[in-house]
């Protein structure tokens, strides 16, 4: 799938890691790790940050991660007036690497705490998009 | 050789509904050129600078060198966001260390309110990794409340905290004739005022505007042939950090200030203690408070208290932006860096008028461009 699919708006079609989304699609989120020096990076990059190589492989993350800092949009682009108001997070996942997405709409406003426990899933969008949503961890009753 | 600035002009800020970006740089232009009692034909170089995308005019080094009648004089185009003008003046700074030319007109420009809100918006959502984030709809307030927050949970800052900056540069902005925003808040105007991005509300954030602002730099020699009062350039400092926020490690801090402040007090010989007055990094209150920290004013987690302690209004440790910063001034973001730089030439050849601080010497001007990945600093000194 191309990279015109990520995302609830998509600005940019054309990268070489646009298997990213394929992964999304198989309900599964995935990271690249340089084959050179072990950097494993998320967002997927193509050239490693750490030597610059292009020698990578996918690696499949956990999606378990932790709320670093968040806000509440509430004056939203144009664009995604439908959406507003949205909880941007940015969490960091135990392998490391972190994510910048929104936090699903089922988590309420006073939940919401720096340090809190999340997981990242692929989700589904309206529009036939795919993306990544934080959701609460599953308790162990679930 | 020392290089020294010999002429300002710049425009007011706000919505100028009437002015084009070339007129606007054309009047900041000229204003200089008559501060400095300088000819066009004494300019080697136009330094244009200016943010992308705010107006539809493509390259706009082009349109400018040609309005203000200056070709075929070198001209290029300087981008680093709000940074931009800043970082015009170290390019300039450096084409007349290395001897390519002898005067440098520098002029920051942006005109923000001629594009309706829809487009604006969709091109400030696109501040960050169009990649990654942009997909998510950030607004350019929405990075830095999530830096506001990262603060808030380290060092207990507060809300009200983050209103005294609105406060205290809208008290002084009253007083700027220049400035978009010349009435004077209270805590509780800022506190009530709707949310933009949790927790920053609407006078937490500075506005969109148009304006124009403009520097003359020459070398020592021709400084001095010039004016009675050049104003010396005495450090800079330029850095980055990542630009999306997955590639950074510190949100309580923009690590890019960090760098650049420490590479122009080293080139300075100055600590911030030896600073009479600044000019910082104001697009958003928390930005203010945690760049008290980055520039050394205080130590980590106490920008909170240095505001409470008013420490940093005139007759403070150090006065900070005293001229209104962005959040008085309004943000028309390629002219910012410029007029910062503007704002602490008056205070040190004590032309700053009823928001003089006396006796001002040494002066720091500093911008964070976009979202945090560039900071500019430029040290100052009368003598």
């Amino acid at each position: 799938m191309g990279f015109e699919k990520f995302g609830f708006i998509s600005f940019s079609s054309q990268t070489k890691v646009a298997k990213f989304v394929d992964y999304l699609q198989d309900g599964k989120i995935y990271g690249t790790k340089c084959k050179e020096c072990g950097r494993l990076q998320f967002p997927p990059r193509a050239h490693c940050n750490r030597c610059l190589s292009s020698k990578y492989e996918w690696e499949e993350l956990s999606g378990d991660c932790t709320l670093i800092t968040f806000t509440k949009v509430e004056a939203s682009p144009a664009a995604f007036k439908e959406q507003s108001p949205y909880v941007i997070g940015l969490a960091e996942f135990v392998e490391g690497p972190k994510v910048f997405a929104w936090m699903d709409k089922s988590i309420s406003e006073g939940e919401v705490t720096i340090g809190m426990k999340l997981k990242l899933k692929s989700s589904k969008l309206p529009n036939g998009n795919l993306s990544y949503t934080l959701f609460r961890t599953e308790t162990e009753h679930d | 050789m020392r290089v020294g600035i010999v002429g300002v002009g710049q425009t007011p800020f706000g919505k100028l509904s009437d002015s084009s970006s070339r007129e606007l740089v054309a009047d900041a232009f000229r204003e200089a050129l008559s501060d400095a009692g300088l000819a066009r034909k004494d300019i080697s170089t136009l330094i244009v600078c200016s943010g992308s995308q705010y107006d539809r005019q493509r390259s706009p080094a082009g349109i400018m060198a040609e309005y203000v009648g200056l070709n075929p004089t070198p001209t290029l185009h300087v981008e680093a966001a709000c940074a931009s003008s800043g970082v015009g003046v170290r390019v300039g700074w450096s084409m007349i260390q290395a001897g390519l030319h002898d005067t440098v007109a520098v002029v920051g420009f942006q005109k923000m309110t001629e594009l309706d809100a829809a487009e604006i918006q969709d091109v400030m959502s696109r501040s960050g990794d169009v990649m990654w984030e942009s997909p998510f709809g950030p607004t350019m307030p929405a990075y830095y409340a999530m830096h506001a927050r990262a603060h808030m949970k380290r060092y207990g800052t507060t809300e009200e905290q983050f209103a005294l900056v609105s406060v205290k540069n809208h008290k002084y902005g009253a007083t700027n004739p220049l400035a978009m925003f010349k009435k004077e808040i209270t805590v509780e105007d800022v506190l009530k005022s709707r949310v933009v991005a949790s927790p920053l509300k609407l006078l937490d954030c500075c506005a969109n505007a148009d304006g124009a602002a403009c520097v003359i730099m020459a070398g020592e020699k021709f400084a001095r042939k010039t004016t009675d009062n050049p104003v010396w350039i005495a450090g800079l400092g330029l850095a980055s950090s990542p630009m999306s926020l997955t590639g950074r490690s510190e949100f309580a801090s923009f690590e890019c200030s960090v760098h650049a402040v420490k590479q122009a007090y080293k080139m300075a010989k100055v600590t911030a203690r030896d600073l009479d007055v600044a000019e910082v990094h104001d697009s958003f209150t928390s930005a203010e408070i945690i760049d008290y920290e980055d520039l050394g004013f205080c130590r980590k987690g106490m920008g909170g208290k240095l505001i409470q302690d008013e420490q940093t209004s005139i007759g403070g440790r150090i006065p900070v932006n005293v001229d209104g910063g962005l959040l008085a001034k309004g943000h028309p973001v390629g002219a910012t860096g410029a007029s910062h730089i503007i704002s602490i030439v008056k205070q040190l050849r004590n032309q700053a008028g009823p928001n003089q601080v006396p006796k001002a010497n040494v002066g720091l001007a500093h911008n964070i461009g976009g979202i945090g990945m560039y900071a500019v600093c430029t040290v100052l000194r009368a003598t």
